[in-house]
């Protein structure tokens, strides 16, 4: 049997349902069996401007989008405008015939650098500024056009049901649009009408005629259009799958691994955790009474910060999340937490920089910040997630890092990770541990917090222990937390802190340190959400014969610099991946590993790698092609 | 087994200037404690950076130093995780209401039960001296080069306008009077704030010591010329005694005109109190009942290094 590897895109104006559209095309998909990764892009605003999600499915395991659009559903020119050219050859565009006429210029939101390219395009192809000459060129590539009045739609249902309010139910064109790309791929519809009823389960009179809608579009489709040459019906389940979002890896990790107390300030892509939590924030214990975690949304990221030290310093596990310009306000604070070993975790959805940057797009700008960030020398844990299903295992570690060592920890995640949709393996809660570290339950004798021991680590007691007084400062301080400016004293503090770096290097597994997935004389090395789409172009160029090498770097601050270099001691050529102008972690590599990059392939467009241009780009390095520098450029 | 004031103490050196009014405030808050017999190892004292940062260096509860403009959100972090702590926050006029303002006044809306004391002295004492957000305009003390171009902060107006639910001000060298205001707001169940006015003997040459005490006045007159007078001495009635619009905002408006009064009276003592205001655990509680009892610091959140928290119902709802 040969392989589905299928992609669909809806879009739609921000706010027209594009998102729940995606959501009921995703759940379907992954009920039926198929794999399924999913990413949404959008811009910064609330209602109007350009939205789509990408929906990729396949009967094989896959980690990332390709290039090519299998199916294109819009009700909306500017979706088409915008998307027709990615779809591909033997592909197909369901779409709205009611707008055939329109003319780029009458699309206000298609800004003018965007219309410029594609009015160039058209009339290097002698083609109308229209939606029908778009559609022309996308016929011309042998695209099949499967046009249906959606107005016409809501009208046969009005009468169908005698319900003529349903004429005006424009709010429904998602739903009408996934039903309608259902019934051309024969995707058996009763997964549809379940998955309808599971989305507006609030609402169940809106599920009640968005079902009926459901239906008739897709007993629509499939009496009129039947040469699609995609049908997929369904494959094998997987057991113990889940459909997950971006932030649901971190924020279940987050309750399982005990974390209490939660203060945010709202951001992009960050909030979505935090709110998860509060929505769930009563929590069920085995064998106990309920237990709960305390989200506040705060005044600002300092003041996040700031709460989450002074409960993590009564010995609640405590955490923020947040983004590049949220993280930039925390650095004050990381270092107080730093000089007074305070174990908080602070989870960095990264996004792209600098300043506002492009507030909802990806990036992984962040990673030099997140290891320099605040003054001063300090130990501090960066450590990086490559996906969701890492992310929820890797909370875990993140959280135990920080009470073993008794330092902050930054989880890197970005929004390439929090905007996608994925199935996955059940988490399992129970292949989470928990360490708390030196945490006391209690204090006999005399208690010196910062007390000099040999593995510089000191008993931590917490706010509100009996015996267990101690004091912070964030001036240099002796054992007990006094101030100090004593010479001796000073070299003697900093140098139980920083020896902790050595430490974690020499205490955490290798295998939490880096992953190798194969040493070739190609190796990439990379870290964070490149994983995905880097394991998929491998795949891609095995089937071919050729064979590259990848270790993806989860611990990156301290750099276990000594095993990558021992790992890549016979490889001849090293490519770093990721999604930052200047190579940052190339950076870090070269000055730790003290060995040369030889190819970079970056990405900053702010839209997320896919498998197509990362496994073009290799092939381009291995036939001798490349430039040092590859940059991606691929979508919209 | 009765603690005593001496249990309070540490034995940090105290590096104040002599005669700095931060001295009253610390004995204060240290008799406070002592007179409501306070668990130390259920007390913490977070205060900011300046001068009065050290404060909590000197008291034998848990101290937490924390950063210029950040005290009270530590504060606060810690309270809602363990709220069986008694929570006092201290720091200076400058880092309360210039670098933290926005946690001054985010504070009062969330009404959490604690405590923050402001040391309110007009300068920046431990950079020598610069204006402080309370400095009223176009006064000079001896550091500045030209008089202060800044209108002052109203620390009172701003407390009232923000939900501090306690409302009052001290004058440090009325040792008992602030003691007993300090147990009063400790006590109080909500958000307090206290403005102690503090005499920095190094930088502050305007109002000192002998200026609150009104020597100034004396040669005009020789009646009792204090500045400073007592509202409990007066027919001022700061409490709001019924949940109705018409009351609390008299007595809201009350508080902030008497204020404004400076110069040749100034008014110490409470200038609001609502207790009709709900706390921060109220609202908490309302939405998670067990919260009380079983609060962040309390929760067993593992057993034999496995977590025990059951996500099962959300996995399967994730389940396809």
């Amino acid at each position: 049997m040969s392989s589905v590897d299928f992609s669909w895109l809806i879009g739609g104006p921000q706010g027209s349902g594009v998102e729940s559209g995606a959501n009921i095309f995703s759940r379907v998909c992954a009920e039926l069996g198929y794999q399924v990764f999913g990413k949404r892009e959008f811009y910064s605003n609330i209602k109007g401007d350009h939205s789509y999600f990408t929906v990729r499915i396949s009967d094989q395991p896959i980690h990332s989008n390709v290039n090519g659009v299998t199916l294109m559903t819009s009700y909306d020119a500017e979706t088409i405008f915008r998307h027709y050219g990615e779809v591909i050859s033997g592909g197909g565009i369901i779409y709205d015939s009611d707008l055939n006429k329109v003319t780029t210029d009458s699309v206000q939101p298609l800004d003018h650098y965007f219309k410029e390219r594609l009015q160039y395009e058209l009339e290097s192809k002698n083609k109308p500024f229209t939606i029908d000459g778009v559609l022309e060129i996308a016929k011309e590539k042998g695209v099949t056009l499967y046009p249906v009045s959606f107005k016409s739609i809501l009208a046969g249902l009005a009468e169908e049901t005698e319900n003529p309010r349903l004429r005006g139910m424009v709010r429904m064109f998602n739903v009408i649009g996934v039903s309608l790309a259902l019934g051309l791929i024969k995707m058996p519809p009763d997964s549809l009408l379940k998955s309808i009823d599971s989305i507006f389960s609030k609402k169940p009179q809106i599920a009640e005629i968005n079902k009926q809608a459901a239906n008739y579009s897709y007993n629509y489709v499939s009496s009129k259009f039947t040469d699609f040459s995609f049908t997929l019906p369904g494959t094998e389940k997987q057991p113990d799958t889940i459909l997950v979002q971006g932030h649901q890896g971190t924020s279940i990790g987050k309750m399982v691994s005990g974390c209490r107390f939660q203060s945010y300030y709202p951001i992009t892509p960050a909030s979505d955790e935090s709110v998860f939590l509060e929505s769930n924030e009563i929590l069920e214990i085995q064998n106990d009474r309920p237990g709960s975690t305390i989200v506040i949304q705060t005044e600002d990221e300092i003041s996040a910060m700031g709460m989450m030290i002074g409960s993590a310093l009564t010995g609640t596990r405590s955490s923020t999340s947040t983004s590049g310009p949220g993280f930039a306000l925390m650095t004050e604070s990381i270092g107080w937490a730093g000089i007074n070993e305070v174990p908080i975790v602070l989870t960095l959805y990264q996004r792209s920089g600098p300043s506002t940057g492009l507030p909802t797009r990806h990036g992984q700008d962040d990673l030099l910040f997140a290891v320099t960030g605040s003054f001063g020398d300090f130990p501090k844990i960066v450590y990086a997630s490559g996906d969701i299903e890492e992310s929820f295992y890797d909370t875990g570690r993140c959280f135990n890092y920080a009470d073993v060592y008794q330092v902050p920890v930054i989880h890197m995640m970005d929004k390439f990770l929090s905007s996608s949709v994925v199935t996955c393996k059940r988490f399992n809660p129970q292949k989470i541990t928990i360490n708390r570290g030196k945490l006391l339950d209690k204090v006999e004798g005399e208690y010196k917090r910062f007390a000099f021991t040999e593995d510089g680590i000191s008993p931590r007691s917490k706010l509100g222990l009996d015996n267990g007084i101690f004091w912070n400062t964030g001036d240099e301080r002796d054992e007990y937390g006094h101030i100090s400016e004593d010479p001796q004293i000073r070299i003697k503090m900093m140098d139980k802190r920083m020896s902790r770096l050595d430490l974690i290097l020499k205490q955490v597994p290798e295998d939490e340190q880096l992953v190798s997935y194969g040493i070739h004389d190609y190796t990439i090395i990379s870290w964070g959400s490149t994983k995905g789409p880097i394991l998929d172009a491998l795949e891609m160029l095995k089937k071919e014969g050729i064979d590259i090498g990848f270790v993806q770097v989860k611990l990156l601050h301290p750099f276990p610099a000594e095993k990558i270099k021992s790992l890549l001691e016979k490889v001849k050529t090293i490519i770093d991946i990721e999604a930052n102008h200047s190579g940052q972690f190339g950076k870090i590599f070269k000055q730790n590993v003290t060995r040369e990059i030889d190819y970079f392939i970056l990405k900053y467009t702010g839209r997320g790698m896919t498998s197509t241009e990362i496994y073009d780009t290799l092939k381009k390095i291995v036939e001798n092609k490349a430039n040092k520098r590859e940059v991606l450029e691929h979508g919209s | 087994m009765a603690l005593k004031l001496a249990d309070y103490k540490t034995t940090v050196h105290n590096d104040w200037c002599p005669g700095c009014g931060d001295f009253g405030i610390v004995n204060a808050l240290q008799m406070a404690l002592a007179e409501m017999g306070k668990e130390r190892d259920k007390t913490v004292i977070f205060s900011g950076i300046g001068c009065s940062g050290k404060t909590s260096h000197f008291i034998n509860t848990y101290g937490i130093h924390t950063l210029h403009g950040r005290v009270l959100t530590f504060a606060q972090g810690g309270k809602l995780a363990n709220p069986e702590l008694t929570v006092v926050a201290v720091g200076g006029d400058g880092d309360g209401l210039g670098i933290g303002a926005g946690h001054f006044v985010a504070a009062g809306r969330r009404n959490i039960d604690m405590t923050y004391i402001i040391f309110d002295n007009g300068v920046y004492g431990l950079t020598k001296g610069q204006a402080s957000p309370t400095l009223k305009l176009g006064e000079k003390t001896k550091s500045l080069p030209f008089p202060n171009t800044n209108y002052d902060v109203n620390p009172i107006g701003l407390a009232v306008a923000s939900g501090y639910t306690f409302v009052a001000r001290a004058y440090s060298y009325d040792v008992r009077h602030l003691k007993d205001l300090i147990v009063q707001a400790v006590q109080h169940k909500g958000l307090s704030f206290l403005d102690v006015l503090q005499p920095c003997p190094t930088y502050n040459d305007i109002n000192t010591r002998d200026w609150y005490a009104g020597e100034d006045l004396a040669k005009e007159s020789l009646e009792r010329h204090s500045r400073i007078y007592k509202l409990e001495d007066t027919h001022f009635d700061p409490l709001v005694h019924y949940s109705d619009e018409i009351e609390m905002n008299e007595k809201l408006a009350q508080a902030l005109i008497k204020s404004l009064e400076w110069g040749n009276k100034i008014p110490i003592g409470i200038f609001y109190k609502n207790d009709l205001i709900s706390p921060f655990t109220t609202r908490l509680t309302d939405r998670i009942p067990n919260y009380m009892e079983n609060p962040p610091a309390k929760q067993n959140i593992s057993k034999d290094g496995h977590p025990i928290t059951d996500v099962s119902k959300i996995l399967d709802s994730l389940q396809v």
